[in-house]
């Protein structure tokens, strides 16, 4: 029995994303310990409880339990279980909302003796399992409209409750889903709207209204110009014309009344429109310094100085990137990049090319969860993405976030061996 | 698949692929192109701390410590590290006023926002310790390990001077010195600046973000200890010091005692005098106000060098020596004196009457004998056709008796004194004057002024038979065994050795029959020379000049003091009593420092 099951969990799994797991959490551990360790003629115990990289071995250890027993557990029991799952986790956030425990800001954490979890951590593979039956079975269940409120309702329900708990970054990987929906037939003019709405935003906030109105107003004319077909839908168009200069001259008051003022000063801050390189800026800033010292070749493992003396903010967890930049420089970067990039596309190639719906749609959840978390997170640390306090995942330091993404990356390797 | 489909596949592999391009050419543009994070981030992380050497200690000639340091602690600021932090807080511990901490803050931005710059100047012990405990709360300060000068014994402060921080100017012109630093600004702190204040040293530390120090960078590879200044050997005796500033602690004048074979002053008081310990630290500004605005007793003024007296009849012994060297006098040429010297309507009294050579002239301070032997020199007309020419040829001598002149030694702000040029009198009298018109400077008065070292100097000269060693301070440089090799050489005045000797007969009968007699020591044979400087302001001043022993003499001495009348009375017994103190053993000194101060057990 034990022989099957450890002759099974080495055959058929995809060795290629085990092995970029694997990596991507040693590099992981290295660039905490590098971080968190200074050097001071003490010998070093690694196993050493009461620092960072200690803790994180037992993360590192319990992940790959978790992983081995996912692997061993019935494919179908995820299946079975999405829904529950799913309830279990929006309830474990709610109880949070209750006795949760506040770090940096946010009451997104249950104490369990001197260790903290976060289950928003453990929702992402719950909406991802939960969206995955719920593509699955309802298609002939449903009506499509209801399809997709319920699928929406599915990722409002998170983002409600973590919005409430105010960690707005946590909050925003749930929107990630949208990159399954839009693999599942969502309108992609709903990825337009949304990607013009980022632009409007931007140009209206650094330029101002009147030039964006400007621009906007500019750009219709000339399709009215050279596209035959737009006068035809004047109606259509004419909405579209509206909304956007409505869009306009409501995104300030947006920004003014609904974001928080340190989410306003992080927006203006990557915008370039403050400046305040001990101030607002500092951790941008910091993180820059730290990236941009690095080099081509990078100062040498153990050999940072940014990341070493705390001049980066959360160095070992949201800006592990720094570390890895500072100390391996461009090439390191590149590594981590072409990394990322790879276990996204592998996620994607082996979901599309699975004969069971049910394992291309959680596929496609776990790519999307992983590609926001990476992009947005090294994206902050390069100054490209306003600073949002998610971790880069299997590297960051941390319990939740480890365990969270080792849960959802394993479940979807079981899976996909079926 | 269906078609559709297959592109949104695409498209979402198109998408990342895109994004990952962009955020490479961000991380090329950060990491190789841009170069200014890597300067931004030595900033970040290094600070250069300058390590402080000592300053060197001041020994006396006896190896008595002078001067020394004493620990202080500074609060340093780098403008550009500092952070938002609680004002009020730290206003609270120094103890000042918000104004007075952002106007700080201002001036430091103003010198420099990298190079640290003093906050707040020695703070207590008890401060320092507070501030250290919450310094990781005010980034961008730290706490300076610094030294104070400090003075076992309240002497001489005028010749050690004092150390204060570095004005604009000097920042300006010399690199070495930054904000807050100290330097020396007059006396032998000033003199011996580049000795005595060492090499800095400096450290290159990792401080992280929150002020702390994380060691030293690259295994202290940049790190350069201090070198500590170097210790200087004063010519001062301490005890010989503090013994003659407690003979003139009640009298304003001066003393000045020179070892004649050295030129190296073995005392030197200016009184009223100040503790140096006033001159140090935080308190400097204040109290040097204070006691610059003491227009009383003027106890900046360093009296030794810088007051210029009328010699009185001290001088005679110079115009004798000239006399003698010019040939128009022989030791026993004599004169007789009718109570003065009578020219034309002016008289220049004396109050001895009857037939004087030149040792008994100057046994009695002859007014008459020495109005003749200024003329003489002036009017020598076998040597020299006109009255400017004579009195040319008499001023090359007096100039190289070290009068009219600086020494410019070691020692601080000298005057020149007073000996007019011939010009001077060429344009008071339109050049109708004779030896007659000036012959008061014969006797020491009229328009000649001398500052008391160089009265002590010519003592020197007169003890050496024909010499002096510029008078200087500092004896030793380093080590006590490596002399101080400026102040070597020998002057030579022009005037043969023989012509002393009639001079040194004429003092030693001043101190067994004369002016002074009552002023002899037992068992020490002396030379000496009273004098009344006359003084318009008020009465006289006593002075005496002399020297001991007689043969190899080991003590030359000048004492000046203001408004005591004749010198006999007043100066020649502070002369004797220093000239004793210094040449008798152990035992004796004891004995007279006691009778200094009765009170003491």
């Amino acid at each position: 029995m034990y022989r099957d099951n450890v002759n099974s969990i080495s055959k058929g799994f995809d060795v290629q994303l085990v092995t970029i797991y694997i990596i991507l959490m040693l590099i992981g551990w290295l660039a905490i310990f590098s971080s968190s360790h200074i050097p001071n003629g003490e010998s070093v115990n690694i196993f050493n409880l009461q620092t960072l990289y200690g803790k994180q071995i037992i993360w590192i250890g319990t992940s790959v339990i978790l992983a081995i027993v996912i692997l061993i557990l019935d494919n179908r029991i995820f299946q079975h279980l999405a829904y529950y799952i799913y309830i279990a986790a929006i309830l474990l956030m709610i109880i949070v909302l209750f006795v949760g425990t506040e770090i940096a800001g946010a009451k997104a954490w249950i104490k369990i003796g001197s260790y903290s979890i976060q289950p928003t951590e453990f929702a992402k593979f719950a909406t991802a399992l939960a969206l995955a039956k719920l593509f699955n079975e309802g298609k002939t269940k449903f009506q499509k409209r209801y399809l997709w409120l319920i699928a929406f309702f599915f990722i409002l329900i998170p983002i409600g409750i973590i919005i409430a708990q105010k960690d707005t970054g946590s909050a925003l990987v749930f929107l990630s889903f949208i990159l399954l929906f839009y693999r599942e037939g969502m309108s992609g003019n709903i990825l337009l709207i949304g990607a013009a709405a980022i632009v409007l935003f931007i140009l209206s906030f650094c330029l101002n209204e009147i030039y964006a109105l400007a621009i906007v107003t500019t750009i219709f004319i000339i399709f009215w110009i050279i596209q035959r077909k737009f006068k035809k839908k004047l109606i259509r168009n004419g909405i579209i014309y509206a909304s956007a200069v409505i869009f306009i001259f409501s995104a300030n008051l947006l920004y003014d009344k609904i974001l928080q003022p340190h989410q306003k000063m992080r927006i203006s801050t990557m915008l370039g429109q403050t400046s305040d390189p001990q101030g607002a800026d500092f951790n941008l800033n910091q993180s820059k310094i730290a990236i941009g010292s690095g080099g081509f070749w990078g100062k040498g493992y153990l050999k940072g100085t940014q990341t070493k003396l705390n001049f980066v903010p959360e160095q070992s967890t949201d800006f592990i990137f720094c570390s890895i930049g500072e100390e391996f420089g461009f090439l390191g970067s590149i590594t981590i990049l072409l990394l990322f990039s790879f276990l996204i596309y592998r996620i994607l190639f082996l979901a599309e090319r699975h004969r069971n719906s049910f394992v291309r749609y959680y596929g496609y959840g776990v790519a999307s969860i992983i590609f926001f978390h990476f992009i947005i997170n090294i994206g902050m640390t390069i100054g490209l993405v306003p600073i949002i306090g998610i971790p880069l995942p299997f590297l960051s330091y941390g319990g939740s976030s480890l365990w969270g993404f080792t849960v959802l990356l394993f479940i979807f390797i079981r899976m996909q061996k079926s | 698949m269906n078609q559709q489909v297959q592109q949104r596949y695409y498209l979402i592999l198109a998408i990342l692929g895109i994004l990952v391009l962009i955020y490479l050419i961000r991380l090329f543009h950060l990491q190789v192109i841009d170069d200014s994070y890597k300067v931004y981030a030595e900033r970040n992380a290094l600070r250069q701390i300058t390590e402080h050497p000592e300053r060197g200690l001041i020994y006396d000639r006896n190896d008595s410590l002078l001067v020394y340091n004493e620990a202080a602690y500074d609060l340093m600021i780098v403008p550009n590290e500092l952070r938002q932090f609680d004002t009020t807080d730290l206003c609270r511990i120094l103890d000042i006023p918000k104004e007075i901490l952002l106007e700080r803050i201002s001036k430091a931005e103003k010198y420099s926002k990298l190079i640290p710059s003093i906050f707040e100047q020695q703070m207590s012990k008890e401060d320092y310790g507070y501030v250290q405990e919450k310094l990781h709360k005010f980034p961008g300060f730290f706490v300076q390990n610094r030294t104070l000068r400090s003075y076992p014994f309240p002497i001489a402060a005028h010749i050690l001077g004092y150390v204060g921080e570095v004005n604009d100017k000097i920042l300006e012109n010399d690199p070495y010195y930054q904000l807050g630093d100290y330097i020396g600004i007059s006396g032998i702190e000033k003199a011996y600046e580049p000795e005595l204040r060492g090499v800095k040293g400096k450290r290159v530390v990792l401080v992280d973000v929150h002020n702390r120090e994380r060691g030293s960078y690259d295994d202290g590879k940049y790190d350069k200890l201090p070198k500590s200044g170097t210790d200087l050997w004063s010519s001062l005796d301490m005890r010989l010091q503090i013994y003659a500033e407690k003979l003139l602690q009640n009298h304003s004048g001066s003393i000045v005692a020179i070892e004649p074979a050295t030129g190296e002053i073995l005392c030197i008081v200016s009184s009223p005098g100040y503790d140096p310990n006033l001159l140090v630290g935080k308190s400097r500004g204040n109290n040097y106000k204070i006691l610059l605005n003491d227009k009383k007793n003027n106890p900046l003024f360093n009296r030794a060098l810088m007051a210029m007296y009328p010699p009185g009849s001290t001088f005679k012994l110079a115009n004798a020596l000239i006399a003698l060297q010019e040939g128009v006098i022989t030791p026993s040429s004599f004169y007789f004196c009718p109570h003065g010297y009578k020219v034309g309507g002016l008289t220049v009294k004396c109050y001895h009457t009857g037939t004087v050579n030149l040792i008994s002239a100057i046994q009695v301070s002859c007014n008459n004998y020495f109005c003749r032997v200024f003329y003489n020199i002036l009017s020598n007309r076998s040597k020299y056709n006109t009255i400017q020419e004579g009195y040319q040829a008499w001023k090359n001598y007096i100039n190289d008796l070290g009068f009219g002149r600086k020494f410019e030694s070691d020692l601080p702000y000298e005057t020149k004194g007073i000996i007019p040029s011939v010009e001077y009198f060429d344009k008071q009298y339109r050049k109708h004057w004779n030896a007659n018109t000036v012959i008061s400077m014969g006797i020491g008065q009229g328009e000649v002024a001398t500052t008391p070292i160089q009265m002590a100097n010519l003592m020197a000269i007169i003890a050496n038979r024909g010499y002096y060693i510029k008078p200087h301070v500092i004896k030793a440089i380093g080590n006590k065994s490596t002399p101080n090799d400026r102040y070597l050489e020998k002057y030579y005045c022009g005037i043969d050795a023989r012509y002393f000797e009639p001079v040194i007969k004429g003092m030693e009968q001043v101190m067994v029959a004369g002016t002074a007699r009552r002023s002899k020591i037992e068992g020490i044979p002396m030379a000496g020379k009273t004098g009344t400087a006359q003084n318009p302001h008020g009465m006289d001043h006593a002075v005496f000049a002399g020297f001991a022993p007689l043969n190899e003499p080991k003590i030359a001495i000048f004492v000046l003091v203001e408004n005591a009348g004749g010198g006999g009375a007043v100066a020649a017994p502070i002369a004797s009593a220093i000239v004793e103190y210094y040449l008798k053993d152990d035992a004796k000194k004891k004995e007279l420092e006691d009778k200094l101060n009765p009170s003491s057990p």
